[in-house]
């Protein structure tokens, strides 16, 4: 579980997040949505420790993250797994030495151990015949799987995903937001992903938090999403014509 | 940074792996070059000497000399430096910063790497071979030298030798080596700090590798002034 209380972060006059508090719970897939420029990414990188926030505290499982040594903070980051929005694949590598380089820099497990532990992975993420495949030669959706597995490799207990869906078409999107919400379940993570793609929200946002100016202005489930009358969050979500026919629908079957 | 580098270091197995690597890419990829060089400046250097030394009360063997001096001392470090500026440093901010631009150095990061340690700590101790690299350049720019002197009718090959072994003084080649370990030091940091700090896309990287071969060559030359003063003033 991840406690977020009042976190307020600036880069020079530029006040990015505004004490935001929140709780994302172990076992769930959590969504941070907003515009871009609402503050999402800088949200993700205080909670990954990259950013440290000027005021307000975050809690992993009740260590508060400030109070905590470097290598204390080196072991947090341990658990921790992060799917970039472009993969962030180590291009010198191949798939199966991406997903094995961090069993092969933090573990003292045998070469035979690292390789089945890579080939399980590699299996869940259904990638089967790419081991020896280089970054370049494979499609962004593979990408994505390869960037999911090396994530999960290490067990971890929090998994972020910076828009994950970005730059994939909606078939390969659903499968990713499928996969991430099996994985989360599967192993119990708290998983956090920011997006802004609304088939996300709808198919696995058991928690989303919306943001908008660095303010959390609104929290709660796909399912109460629809029915919000917060205004900032219905023009976020309604923005395209197909979703104001689905609202429309919504409000006329209820009455 | 510099400390950075040195903080927290990665297992050493892996660490081993990524210095041969960078040996492999950094040192024996630059060879081919540095010995193109060497050996037609050694050249140019012997004619240019040669031309200018029209008096017949000059010994021919003061072109033999004349080379050596100018290649151990100058040409072999320190023009080897500004095309290893060039080749290397590049190499090492582009690599470096498209990691930067592509999100691979926060990935390092997020996973507890010392990312500094782990990229540019490797190229810093490839770079300690990069004397041996000076050391061949200098055999090869004598030999060019030579070629030059006696194919080309300058100077017969008893006399440019001979002019070779005049008052020759073994710690002009101390002076050069200690001068192409601070251009290696040079070579490997300040590129990597151009790299690892950019900002922006792949225009950027284009000008952190621009920004760094500049700054790298001024550093050197101006490096190369302090030491020469020290060392031989």
């Amino acid at each position: 579980m991840i406690e977020v209380e009042n976190v307020h972060k600036s880069f020079g006059d530029t006040h990015v997040l505004k004490g935001i508090s929140t709780t994302f719970e172990d076992g769930k897939t959590n969504l941070v949505i907003g515009q871009s420029g609402s503050g999402k990414t800088v949200f993700l990188k205080c909670l990954l420790g990259l950013f440290e926030p000027e005021e307000g505290q975050i809690c992993y499982n009740g260590q508060f993250y400030s109070e905590l040594s470097n290598s204390e903070r080196r072991d947090l980051r341990q658990e921790m797994g992060m799917v970039f929005q472009g993969s962030a694949l180590f291009d010198s590598m191949t798939v199966e030495g991406n997903v094995m380089f961090p069993l092969d820099m933090f573990t003292k497990q045998s070469k035979a151990e690292m390789q089945d532990r890579v080939d399980f992975v590699l299996e869940r993420v259904n990638l089967i015949d790419a081991h020896k495949k280089f970054p370049s030669e494979i499609s962004g959706g593979m990408k994505k799987r390869v960037a999911i597995a090396r994530a999960i490799v290490m067990n971890p207990k929090y998994l972020f995903c910076d828009e994950p869906n970005s730059g994939l078409d909606p078939k390969t999107a659903i499968l990713i937001d499928n996969l991430i919400q099996e994985i989360t379940k599967e192993y119990n993570i708290t998983t956090i992903i920011n997006t802004h793609d609304m088939n996300s929200v709808m198919e696995i946002g058991e928690k989303i938090i919306f943001l908008k100016d660095g303010f959390k202005e609104w929290e709660g489930t796909n399912k109460e999403i629809f029915k919000t009358d917060n205004e900032a969050v219905t023009n976020f979500v309604y923005s395209s014509e197909l979703f104001k026919k689905v609202r429309q629908m919504y409000i006329e079957e209820r009455n | 940074m510099v400390w950075e580098v040195f903080k927290k270091p990665t297992k050493w197995p892996i660490m081993r792996s990524r210095i041969l690597k960078e040996i492999d890419e950094l040192i024996f990829g630059s060879l081919g070059i540095i010995i193109f060089i060497a050996f037609f400046i050694g050249g140019v250097v012997t004619i240019q000497t040669a031309l200018n030394l029209n008096s017949p009360f000059l010994p021919k063997s003061l072109i033999g000399f004349a080379t050596r001096q100018s290649v151990i001392l100058e040409f072999a470090p320190t023009f080897t430096s500004i095309i290893m500026a060039g080749k290397v440093g590049s190499y090492i901010t582009s690599s470096i910063g498209t990691m930067r631009v592509t999100e691979q150095i926060d990935a390092l990061e997020v996973m507890g790497v010392n990312s500094l340690n782990y990229l540019v700590f490797p190229k810093i101790i490839a770079m300690f071979m990069y004397p041996f690299a000076v050391a061949i350049a200098m055999y090869v720019g004598i030999l060019g030298g030579w070629v030059a002197a006696v194919f080309g009718g300058y100077a017969p090959s008893g006399e440019f030798i001979k002019g070779l072994q005049l008052d020759f003084e073994s710690f002009h080649v101390t002076y050069a080596f200690i001068k192409t370990l601070v251009f290696a030091f040079v070579i490997a940091t300040v590129p990597s700090y151009h790299g690892f700090y950019m900002r922006g896309g792949a225009l950027e990287v284009g000008k952190a590798s621009t920004t760094s071969f500049v700054w790298t060559s001024v550093i050197i030359i101006i490096l190369n002034y302090i030491l020469t003063q020290l060392m031989l003033g």
